[in-house]
């Protein structure tokens, strides 16, 4: 056995507060070690040719890397050595950086540790072999969940490379928020003309199946080979035979259903269809509200259809389908800030949020694009527009900056005076995040050339004074309290994920954070991967974001489903577990605990009790490589440690606790 | 320098100078949550004490108790597993075998004689670096009260 052990400064990350030189001093003595450096990068182009050429000329069989954690450069250097003619599988990684110089001060006991923790990786991967991996086939189909702007885009850029895409969307209609906007800012592009073109693209090509009005259930399977089940739910409308004429819309005798898509400021039937550009354009059949579903007697709707497309005895469907990779793009939700209360949202009409407003300011929202407030319809003379409702807010559950509010504040107060030239407009401010292209020049136009009237700090209390509200809060830059009078308020509430977010994270393996944001692979280097090969997010699902980083987002996610679709098989996890026959006693456990069934029972011949003439048959465990996905349950059922989890074998792990118990107890 | 800080100065010499005693901990870790929030724990540099030697296995599923048992049979003054949170398994149901398990384990250390509180088992998750650290900060002091484990030869 030739060990040899690199050992890593990272620039001073790890030299700072760990003696490296002691570190590479100490691994020279550790058994089977014959070569021991260290070096300022490990992972880069010389370090990692200082590892190739060591290899050689000290004719290594093993190696064992110290420096950052194992997640974030294991793959590097199983490229490096496979490169260098070793197995990939022979290194070993001990954790310096993450687990050890950051959290620790430069003490003899930080450096201590780093040594131990040195001889674990070298007792482990003295236990190492060679592992292999296979050829696994993939299917080249593409699951896109959320229609949203940033599933429009992924799903158009991975059809236009050639591969077929399925975009599963909730609503009836793709569009997401972005279809609510009236214009975007900065350049003040008005959001349904640069959106529905997409949408009617989307619809259009030959590659994109649109689901709407569907949702994901359940996935299985794994990179290249997941299996997603899919419910349909019911619309009452053969998709079919609808023309998309309207007929129904305009008879139904529902008439009084908020409407989600105008965010509760307008009406809709009990058909409908959430607005007039919807993809796809056939109506759907709300049964929490059409009469039909709730006792009454009616069916007009099935009774203009001039295509008789209207069902009104169609149930959910659930259909199981194949992909290759997923693309995550649910979006958010926003704050429900009716729990602020000195805001009286919910309390005062004409307190309303900033979606709201949007729908009032587009010219196909509930207003026809007239601005008028939501009590008596009058044009507002001045409007308050408050930032960070909810958002840099602890107590609410928001600690983190909702990242595009400052920016429709401005754009807000800019297009309301455009409209109404004689509005006065107050903001309502923290501070002014507006770092992106053309951000900053655009709030300053706002203030600048359309008179807004920006105040720094928070509001404390808004409340009713005969027709007007009144909006107290403090000017933390004159350092007293103000007082503005205003016919309307708009507050920018805070982005929040979906609410089933959480459920969906379980479906696809994806963690999340405290927020249940959906949690990148790397924070810096892998912002589209997740945890789970073959998931990419997309969009605000992650994080608040502004439609430019979205759709960025998006088509980085779509490169990535591309980027595996352009190869015909992908590589096998080769950490997975396996069967050691002759010792396997067949008592099935490893089949009971098994996560994945990946495990059978299977007749083979004894060889231990079968002579020439007598062949006895034994039953024994099988793993199903392809189904495996090398969590080790079975290893630790196994009772007769014939269940062996290749890479993490019981041998390798006591090896690292004895390694490890014999340098306490020597420092004892 | 002040008279005060002299003095300040020489009673932190005196603490500093009998060595004081800190446990040994071994942690067998979840490679998708708790290592990672182990790690995260690192990249927001969380400081936590030099007690803790962290072995990584894919899933806590992966824990055979075995490891555990070795643990204490070989001097650490602590043991501790620690796994993704109920229904975040990366393996889907890895972390409720190990439950099971650990459950079990519980009760055998107790059968041994060795003190339930020198094991450890907790949810962390990957975004969770400080609950990781505040995990090690608590555990440490813990066994620093109960002092050296010298249960098995």
């Amino acid at each position: 056995m030739r060990i040899g052990v690199f050992v890593c400064w990272c620039g001073s990350n790890i030299a700072k507060t760990v003696d490296v030189e002691a570190v590479a001093e100490a691994a020279r003595s550790f058994p089977g070690v014959v070569y021991a450096t260290d070096y300022k990068y490990m992972c880069s182009e010389p370090g990692q040719n200082m590892v190739a050429e060591a290899i050689k000329e000290h004719n290594l069989d093993r190696v064992v890397i110290a420096s950052c954690s194992p997640r974030l450069h294991e793959p590097t250097f199983q490229r490096c050595i496979g490169a260098a003619g070793l197995n990939p599988y022979m290194v070993e990684m001990a954790n310096i950086r993450e687990q050890c110089a950051w959290v620790h001060e430069r003490t003899p006991e930080t450096t201590e540790k780093a040594i131990e923790l040195t001889r674990m990786a070298v007792a482990k991967v003295a236990k190492n072999v060679p592992l292999f991996q296979n050829d696994i086939g993939i299917t080249k189909r593409a699951l896109v969940i959320g229609g949203g702007v940033a599933g429009i885009q992924a799903a158009l850029d991975i059809a236009d490379a050639g591969h077929p895409v399925v975009l599963v969307e909730r609503t009836p209609s793709i569009g997401g928020r972005m279809a609510q906007y009236d214009k975007t800012f900065p350049t003040l592009d008005c959001a349904a003309c640069i959106l529905t073109p997409k949408m009617v693209d989307c619809a259009s090509h030959p590659l994109i199946d649109i689901w709407a009005y569907s949702e994901v259930e359940e996935v299985n399977g794994f990179v290249g080979n997941f299996d997603v089940k899919i419910r349909k739910k019911a619309t009452c409308v053969d998709p079919k035979l609808c023309t998309g004429c309207g007929l129904c819309l305009e008879k139904c005798i529902v008439k009084n259903v908020p409407s989600e898509f105008d965010e509760g400021m307008g009406l809709r039937r009990a058909i409908y269809r959430p607005f007039p550009q919807a993809v796809p354009n056939k109506p759907v059949i709300d049964r929490e509200h059409c009469r039909i579903f709730n006792g009454g007697k009616c069916g007009v709707c099935q009774k203009v259809c001039p295509t008789g497309a209207i069902n009104y005895e169609t149930v959910d469907e659930v259909v199981e389908e194949k992909f290759g990779a997923i693309v995550v793009a649910t979006g958010f939700e926003l704050w429900d800030h009716s729990a602020m209360g000195n805001y009286g949202y919910g309390k005062y009409p004409d307190v309303i949020s900033a979606i709201q407003f949007e729908r009032i300011m587009n010219a196909s929202g509930p207003t026809d694009g007239h601005i008028t407030r939501p009590s008596d319809g009058k044009v507002p003379k001045s409007i308050a527009f408050i930032s960070c409702v909810g958002s840099r807010d602890e107590e609410h559950g928001h600690a983190y900056c909702s990242k595009v509010c400052c920016m429709y504040n401005a754009k807000q107060a800019l297009l309301v005076k455009d409209k109404l030239h004689d509005v006065e407009t107050h903001v309502f401010y923290m501070d002014i995040r507006a770092n992106g292209k053309g951000y900053e020049e655009f709030v300053k136009r706002t203030i600048e050339e359309y008179g807004a009237n920006y105040i720094r700090g928070r509001v404390s209390k808004i409340y009713p004074d005969g027709d007007q509200l009144v909006v107290k809060g403090a000017d933390t830059l004159l350092g007293r309290q103000v007082e503005v009078r205003v016919d309307l308020v708009v507050l920018a509430t805070a982005m929040q994920p979906q609410r089933d977010a959480k459920d969906l994270a379980r479906k696809l393996g994806i963690s999340t954070d405290e927020y249940n944001w959906f949690s990148e692979a790397h924070p810096k280097l892998k912002p589209v991967e997740v945890l789970t090969d073959g998931v990419y997010l997309a969009g605000a699902c992650q994080y608040p974001k502004d439609i430019p980083d979205t759709v960025a987002q998006a088509s980085g996610a779509a490169s990535k489903a591309i980027g595996l679709f352009s190869k015909d098989h992908i590589k096998s996890e080769p950490m997975i577990a396996s069967i050691y026959e002759d010792t396997c006693i067949g008592c099935g456990l490893c089949v009971d605990v098994c996560p994945f069934t990946a495990i059978e029972l299977v007749e083979v011949v004894d060889k231990e009790r079968s002579t020439r003439d007598n062949q006895v048959m034994k039953t024994v465990a099988r793993v199903n490589e392809g189904i495996c996905k090398g969590c080790g349950t079975c290893s630790a059922a196994c009772r007769s440690l014939s269940a062996r989890l290749r890479g993490f074998e019981g041998s390798g792990i006591l090896a690292q606790i004895d390694a490890l118990a014999d340098m306490v107890k020597a420092k004892k | 320098m002040s008279e005060e800080t002299t003095v300040l100065a020489e009673e932190k010499d005196q603490s500093a100078e009998p060595q004081k005693w800190q446990p040994s901990i071994l942690a067998i870790l979840c490679n998708w949550c708790s290592y990672a929030g182990a790690d995260l724990a690192g990249s927001a540099r969380m400081q936590y004490p030099e007690t803790v030697r962290i072995v990584r296995v894919p899933c806590s599923g992966r824990t055979d108790p075995m490891f555990v048992l070795k643990g204490f049979q070989r001097g650490f003054d602590g043991v501790m597993v620690l796994g993704c949170h109920p229904g975040d398994c990366h393996y889907a149901k890895g972390n409720y075998y190990a439950r099971r398990r650990i459950a079990l384990t519980q009760d055998l250390l107790k059968s041994l004689g060795i003190a339930p509180e020198r094991f450890h088992f907790e949810w962390v998750s990957a975004s969770e670096g400080n609950r990781f650290a505040a995990l090690i900060n608590e555990f440490t002091h813990k066994l620093e009260e109960l002092g050296p484990f010298d249960g098995v030869a």
